[in-house]
């Protein structure tokens, strides 16, 4: 028997031998494939909701289609590109991004300020990072319902002015032309800046201890820590956030869109398309030119951006 | 080429599982029997629970062999818009209004000859196309507006105004007397501006003033309804006889300010009165205090209201069992009582005036129903208002106009008076 044993041994051996150069290709192609059957699901379903649908909104913007699927979708050419740029209350509604812009402006500087001042030990450091992410929690059409309650006349707002003794600053802050964008604007920071708070605070803490307590054995104060470790450090993150915000500010829509509907001169693009668009109108063909045109935008501001601040590496040491 | 093979393969699959989503169990084709499910969808989210679930009962009570279900949807026009799209959109639905004549019979299944329906039920004209009928209404309502008596009473008006100068009096002399808003536009929520379009018709071309507006370049000059209209919203807003701050009003809590006196006035047709008057009580009023008065603009010493249908039931073309679904739309008209429990006027001809319109009998007010578009022509003035983008049944191009009335934006009533006429002259012209 154990002759037997002996003499067959080998051979399994041999075989699996023999096996291998053959097995070889095989598992390197398995390797290939391997990540594309993972990515399957994912490239399916980003084809089937984004592209398609990106695509088809590119072809309706050269229709006149009205959004019901029994009604032609007459080839119109570049005639609602055209109308995009001729007709006199399409583009000017831009300018109320400005507001916005200089909103995000804002937004980032106090995110920076509480992000570098939390990012050193303080007291109730935790309880304040809580408060200053909390806003970004709620969702934001329960944003826009509270401050349509705080702004309205004689509301939370002019009610808090009113116990500090500042009721004749009180006025209608979303009647009044001249103040809603800035009343809308607000909201969008107090919504926003929990989100830019997070960003920057991970990327400071990301920062080397030791730079800093070098730094302290140089004397240098907190602002030039600030100024020449912590601003070239995360500058890679405050660019991404310029351009989150600008874009953001470009198709601001939630907020407006909840607390006045686009009335009383705060119309914004986003809410101009929808109105036009299947909202009211039906002039889909258009709406999607103009969504079209806000993308290109978009893109484009996204392009200056990153040629005006180049996307170098960050080197601390 | 394999890997090809195997992504388009898994594409396909990925596809096919998420469309099985989309199928509906199906029964075998229609069989023309009052039986099997039937969904119903409604806009009415506040009654879907309890008032709809009472129809339920006795309509199954009735015909043992069909089960409803009800499914309600908050933003009913916008949602059906798109859902109208797939052939999911339940069996029994109310026509949403973006739907123009002419596409009726791509989404819903004809009910009858319009003459052939008459006989049974009001307003058969207003969802028809070519002769053909494709709903029937759940309630009609009359048009005016709702006022606060006691407040007006206290301003010393308790007769009805007769011309727009008079209404702008009354409403004066509400502000003079007493603390009350003379009129709520409801500006925010916006739709209730809408109620104003619903009111024309009181004018020399009564029901067909909506036909004649396609035949003219310019609505908005002095004796057409659109301008009767809206001129009195703009003065009332102008000499500063409605609510401070447009920008915050509240719809649901515009209810409680006119039940408890602290609203004189809102333009809304007569759906409205039976809600405002729930709110007087829960104010710690009467049902009384609410009337309901025809707008303010007599046509040969007369006045006259404009009567309509609410939304319209219709059958959904794709459903698998309408001879169902049309028992619950006949039987809805006729037997669930909606109409009256809502204060409406019955869509069934013969029909009783509800109590809510108690004061038009007094003053001799005369019903217009609307003229239906002549053949062919019943998609034209939809395709006028949205080429012109003058949303007549939406709230833009009156939030507009209280702006520019309350000096929140530029230009005055006669020029902005102008640029409607103008587009409205465009668009036309571009719609024949």
């Amino acid at each position: 028997m154990t002759n037997v044993t002996e003499t067959t041994t080998p051979v399994p051996a041999i075989t699996a031998q023999k096996k291998k150069p053959s097995a070889r290709p095989a598992g390197r192609r398995d390797r290939k494939i391997t990540p594309w059957l993972f990515l399957i699901v994912p490239l399916a379903l980003l084809g089937l909701f984004t592209y398609l649908p990106a695509a088809n909104m590119l072809y309706y913007s050269f229709t006149t289609w009205n959004g019901f699927e029994a009604t032609p979708k007459e080839f119109v050419g570049l005639d609602n590109y055209a109308a995009i740029f001729t007709r006199d209350d399409i583009l000017p509604v831009f300018l109320v991004s400005v507001y916005y812009i200089g909103a995000s402006f804002l937004q980032m500087a106090i995110a920076l300020y509480f992000a570098t001042l939390l990012s050193f030990s303080t007291w109730f450091q935790n309880l304040f990072k809580g408060i200053l992410f909390f806003p970004s929690l709620i969702n934001g059409v329960a944003i826009g319902f509270v401050f349509l309650y705080l702004f309205q006349p004689n509301g939370t707002l002019d009610g808090v002015l009113g116990v500090l003794g500042l009721g004749d600053l009180s006025q209608q802050w979303l009647g009044d032309p001249g103040v809603v964008n800035y009343s809308l604007a607000a909201t969008s920071v107090w919504r926003y800046t929990g989100l830019n708070f997070v960003l920057f605070l991970g990327a400071i803490q990301s920062i080397p201890k030791e730079l800093y307590e070098a730094a302290d054995l140089d004397g240098a104060n907190r602002w030039q820590q600030f100024r020449f470790i912590i601003a070239p450090g995360i500058k890679r993150i405050i660019s991404l956030s310029f351009i989150l915000a600008i874009s953001g500010s470009l198709a601001v829509f939630e907020i407006p869109f909840i607390m006045t509907g686009g009335a009383n001169g705060s119309m914004t693009f986003v809410i101009k398309t929808v109105t036009l668009g299947l909202g009211v109108f039906h002039k889909v063909g258009l709406a999607s030119a103009m969504a079209v045109v806000l993308l290109i935008i978009v893109l484009l501001v996204t392009a200056l951006q990153r040629r005006l601040v180049p996307d170098d590496k960050v080197d601390l040491s | 080429m394999a890997k090809k093979h195997i992504v388009v393969g898994a594409v396909a699959v990925t596809a096919s599982l998420l469309l099985a989503g989309c199928q509906s169990g199906g029964d075998p084709a229609d069989s023309g029997k009052i039986e099997g499910d039937i969904t119903v969808l409604t806009q009415r989210t506040d009654l879907v629970d309890n008032v709809f679930q009472d129809y339920k009962a006795e309509f199954e009570k009735k015909y043992p062999d069909v089960t409803v279900t009800f499914e309600a949807i908050t933003d009913y026009e916008g949602e059906i818009a798109i859902r109208l799209n797939t052939d999911d959109y339940g069996d029994v639905l109310v026509i949403p209004n973006s739907v123009s004549k002419d596409q009726l019979a791509n989404y819903f299944e004809p009910l009858g000859t319009v003459d052939e329906l008459k006989k049974d039920y009001l307003f058969v004209d207003e969802q028809a196309y070519d002769g053909t009928a494709y709903g029937i209404a759940i309630t009609g309502n009359a048009q005016g507006y709702v006022y606060n008596k006691k407040v007006w009473e206290a301003a010393g008006i308790t007769e009805a105004p007769t011309t727009p100068d008079e209404f702008i009096d009354a409403l004066q002399a509400i502000k003079d007397e007493t603390d009350a808003i003379p009129l709520y536009t409801n500006y925010k929520d916006g739709w209730p501006l809408s109620q104003w379009t619903g009111q024309r018709g009181f004018g020399p071309e009564g029901g067909n003033y909506a036909n004649h507006t396609t035949e003219i370049d310019d609505p908005w000059s002095e004796g057409e309804d659109y301008y009767e209209v809206d001129s009195i919203l703009f003065d009332a807003v102008a000499n500063g006889l409605t609510e401070e701050d447009p920008s915050t009003t509240n719809w649901e809590n515009s209810k409680v300010l006119i039940g408890s006196g602290q609203v004189g006035t809102m333009v809304l047709g007569s759906w409205a009165v039976s809600q405002m008057q729930d709110a007087a009580v829960a104010a710690g009023g009467a049902k009384e205090d609410i009337g309901y008065w025809p707008f303010p603009v007599q046509t040969d010493g007369t006045f006259h209201s404009a009567v309509g249908g609410d939304y319209k039931n219709a059958i959904n073309v794709n459903s698998e069992n309408k001879a169902a679904a049309r028992a619950w739309i006949d039987w809805f008209a006729n037997e669930s009582g909606y109409a009256a429990s809502q204060g409406g006027i019955s869509p069934v001809v013969g029909g009783e005036l509800p109590a809510t319109l108690a004061d038009f009998e007094p003053l001799g007010v005369e019903f217009v129903e609307t003229v239906p578009a002549p053949a062919g022509q019943e998609a034209l003035e939809a395709a006028i208002y949205n080429g012109a983008e003058i949303d007549i049944w939406g709230n833009l191009y009156r939030q507009k106009l209280v702006d520019i009335a309350r000096g929140a934006a530029a230009g005055d009533k006669k020029s902005y008076f102008a640029e409607l006429n103008d587009k409205w002259a465009a668009a036309r012209a571009a719609a024949q």
